[in-house]
């Protein structure tokens, strides 16, 4: 089977300010796979996640050389439509996030703003099932999202992220803020979403990383230390760096 | 021990000072106006449609005024709301740092020119320039009167709804982007519905702020009592029926007792109207805080 | 997408424009205030009376006038609005009797001017006696202004951290010690700040004063403060409307006018800059 690349950044630099944040990283993400995003608090994880689909646009002082590819196509290239870029990458935060709208709304607004009219319901449906949401809310779409428990909040959405059809899809910590039993539903659901979508997943969480991914990477003060097969990394890392992060002789 | 609740009283006692002052404003209201009503009916007070006070016989309907205060408040409104709004969204979600630094003091400025230069503007520059446009008879209309007074009161709701509008978390705005929405999908879908309630409270208070408001009708709006028909024709204000005529009243007289008695239903309009917005405001910190 | 686009760009040119409206406004009114009364203002417009039944000479007596009402309305409003501030603060807990003070500043800051006015005619200028006084405006002046200050206290003290006040309880100090050797002196640029846009206030305004302080021509300056007064914002309007020649008295309208607008601008400029001079100067 040929390895295929859906996401490669290059010698991708990032700077908040003064501050150097990312150092020449280069990843590539393999579709269809899970990779996971290791490293201590502060090494750059969640800024990294935030190139690839321009979210740390939203801060002033960003400046960021090299290169983010997506599907081959440089996504900091000014052709680069960022709105359409942010559809067909979905993302799913530290935090729930769902708007104080129904259950049923946050998921229908990725398509609204699409200006889709028809099969929303369909849609909505779908997304929810695929987020293993459906049977828990199926009677009471029109709650306000904010009722949910934070786990089913979560997987709203992921559901919410789900509905607009992306291709790859980005989490940043999704499991933070939830208790193990929620966590276990989030992880499981990996397993299934990969089939269809590419995911790039940021953890703190040693075992979670272990667990879920197929491939990790390990970021330090902004540099990528090692990419490689989870497996490797967590049986056989080349790197002294690595393996203290990993047997947790720091972090 | 108890010098320190001795202190606790001191100071209790004079954070009960607004209460009493708004007490006080209350008691004095209705025991300088509510003997009018022993002479005049109170329905014929509210709905006459003649305001005579020194006239013989005096007649005290104050239809007019409580006309001409609603209409020139509404106009303010179509002016103030869209705009106050408007430059609230812009100055919290689009400006540059740079030009937020710049337009929010100009805002602040344009909110602390006193009551009184906006009525001198309006009676020297603007009502002349509305009269030659329209080719009125006289410039000094409540379509004047509502510009200026819009004017007025868009910093208040600009300021109001600034708040509320940087206050929606990130997150949502975050996640509203991340879906592919554009900027502005996220600000009409996701970041004003949010901010509602405050951009509401923010209404309420510009509206209180422009039916209170006195200096400006009573300059600008041109002061006749009658039920108005149009918006270019002149109004007077219960405010500036006031201000106008309690220099030439005898204390005690039925003209005195009349004034204060405008002033009551004002007083009640413009509670109802804080009451309303604090009871809006107080709802969404409770929404805000108990949401997860 | 194209449409999507477009409506973004609608939208953001429609905010654009309401933000031009606001500034526009403002610069035309400084501009025809600042052009047409630059003419008038000399060191004589300052210095000297009112002469030939207000047509010629200056406005001294109305600068004065509005100084007078503005100080002696903040020494009234200053000390009440920071005890009650303190307590706000300091003292209260969450619960009904907070929210009933609350809502007692909220509304009475919603009271439109001009009732301010009748109370001050009933109460000070009637019950008390003091007649159309400087007092009499001044008093009713200083309750206006009250929310205004309350309120920017009460920012100001809670702005200063808990850690401070733990610190120095922790060190044995009692409550009272506590708000008076450490919260207040951290608090008192804050509210040096409301109490600076409450003078500001206070000078500007016209209806509460109109039958409370306010006289249109007086020969003399005040020799007390149960004397009648002139003041600036008051001028301005009495020029206007009761002025018998107008080709000579809306000029010096106009020179009133800006120098009115100048002190209260300058004096919010002088409150916005110490505040966003705090806001960003992160000592703690």
């Amino acid at each position: 089977m040929v390895k295929r690349d859906k996401v490669v950044t290059k010698n991708l630099n990032l700077w908040f300010g003064d501050n150097h944040v990312l150092k020449d990283v280069d990843i590539g993400i393999e579709e269809n796979k899970v990779t996971a995003v290791i490293g201590p608090s502060g090494c750059g994880k969640s800024t990294f996640l935030r190139c690839l689909n321009r979210m740390n646009d939203l801060i002033d002082t960003t400046r960021i050389t090299g290169k983010v590819l997506f599907d081959g196509e440089d996504v900091y290239n000014n052709r680069m439509d960022v709105v359409d870029l942010r559809r067909r990458v979905g993302m799913v935060f530290q935090k729930p996030n769902p708007f104080p709208k129904s259950v049923f709304e946050n998921v229908a607004y990725g398509l609204r703003i699409q200006g889709i009219r028809y099969g929303i319901h369909e849609k909505v449906e779908k997304a929810l099932r695929s987020a293993v949401l459906w049977d828990e809310v199926k009677n009471r779409l029109n709650i306000s999202a904010l009722s949910l428990s934070g786990g089913q909040q979560q997987r709203l959405c992921i559901a919410r992220a789900l509905a607009c059809e992306p291709e790859v899809i980005l989490m940043d910590e999704p499991c933070s803020a939830l208790d193990p039993t929620a966590t276990a539903k989030i992880e499981e659901l990996l397993f299934t979403l990969k089939e269809r979508y590419t995911i790039c997943i940021v953890t703190h969480n040693m075992q979670q990383a272990a667990r879920v991914s197929d491939y990790a990477a390990f970021l330090l003060l902004g540099e990528l230390v090692e990419f490689n097969d989870t497996n490797k990394i967590f049986t056989n890392p080349k790197d002294k760096r690595t393996e203290d992060y990993i047997t947790g002789r720091f972090g | 021990m108890t010098k320190e609740i001795f202190i606790k009283r001191f100071f209790l006692f004079f954070a009960l000072l607004s209460i009493f002052f708004l007490a006080g404003i209350v008691f004095v209201l209705f025991k300088e106006g509510i003997s009018l009503f022993t002479r005049v009916n109170i329905i014929d007070f509210l709905f006459g449609k003649s305001w005579y006070p020194t006239h013989t016989p005096a007649e005290f309907g104050i239809l007019p005024l409580i006309l001409g205060s609603l209409l020139v408040t509404a106009g303010a409104l179509v002016v103030a709301v869209p705009l106050g709004i408007g430059s609230a969204i812009y100055v919290s979600e689009i400006a540059k740092p740079g030009i937020r630094d710049v337009i929010k003091p100009l805002l602040e400025i344009l909110a602390g020119v006193p009551s009184v230069v906006y009525g001198f503007f309006g009676m020297v520059i603007f009502a002349p320039f509305i009269q030659n446009l329209f080719n009125l008879p006289t410039g000094l209309t409540a379509f004047t009167a509502s510009v200026i007074l819009g004017i007025m009161a868009l910093p208040t709701i600009a300021s109001i709804a600034e708040d509320a509008i940087s206050s929606v978390p990130v997150s949502f705005k975050e996640a509203s982007l991340s879906l592919g929405a554009t900027k502005w999908e996220t600000i009409v879908r996701v970041i004003v519905p949010s901010a509602m309630s405050g951009i509401s409270t923010a209404i309420i208070l510009g509206m209180g702020r422009a039916i209170g408001e006195t200096m400006t009708v009573l300059m600008v709006a041109g002061g006749s009592a009658i039920i108005p028909h149009t918006f270019f024709q002149p109004v007077r204000a219960m405010t500036a029926t006031i201000a106008a005529e309690m220099g030439e009243t005898v204390v005690g007289s039925m003209h005195y007792q009349s004034l204060f008695a405008i002033a009551i239903v004002l007083f009640m309009l413009t509670l109802t109207f804080n009451i309303i917005a604090d009871f809006i405001s107080q709802k969404f910190k409770k929404k805000m805080t108990g949401g997860l | 997408m194209k449409k999507r686009k477009l409506k973004q760009i609608i939208g953001f040119s429609l905010l654009r424009i309401s933000v031009s409206i606001a500034i526009f406004a403002l610069f035309s009114i400084l501009y025809f205030i600042v052009v047409r009364g630059a003419g008038v203002i000399n060191l004589e417009f300052f210095t000297s009376m009112p002469r030939e039944g207000m047509t010629e000479g200056g406005i001294l007596p109305a600068i004065l006038g509005t100084f007078y009402l503005a100080i002696g309305a903040i020494l009234f409003a200053l000390p009440l609005s920071v005890f009650a501030a303190i307590y706000l603060s300091e003292y209260a807990r969450q619960g009904r009797l907070i929210r009933v003070i609350r809502l007692g500043v909220n509304n009475l800051a919603g009271v439109p001017s001009v009732v301010f006015g009748l109370f001050g005619l009933a109460v000070f200028v009637k019950f008390f006696g003091f007649g159309v006084s400087i007092i009499s405006g001044a008093l009713t002046l200083g309750i206006l202004i009250l929310p205004t200050i309350i309120r920017a206290s009460e920012e100001a003290l809670l702005a200063v951290p808990r850690s401070f006040r733990e610190a120095s309880l922790a060190l044995g100090a009692t409550k009272w010690q506590t708000i008076r050797r450490a919260v207040l002196p951290s608090a008192t640029p804050g509210i040096l700040t409301g109490a600076i846009l409450g003078v500001g206030r206070a000078a500007g305004e016209t209806a509460p004063i109109l039958f409370t302080a306010a006289t249109f021509f007086i020969t003399r300056l005040p020799s007390s403060i149960f004397d009648e007064v002139q003041a600036l914002p008051y001028h301005i309007y009495a020029l206007m409307t009761e002025g018998t020649h107008p080709d000579l008295q809306v000029p010096i309208a106009y020179g009133t006018a800006l120098i009115l607008i100048s002190l209260v601008l300058l004096i919010n400029l002088v409150a916005i800059t110490i505040r966003y001079r705090i806001r960003k100067e992160k000592r703690w």
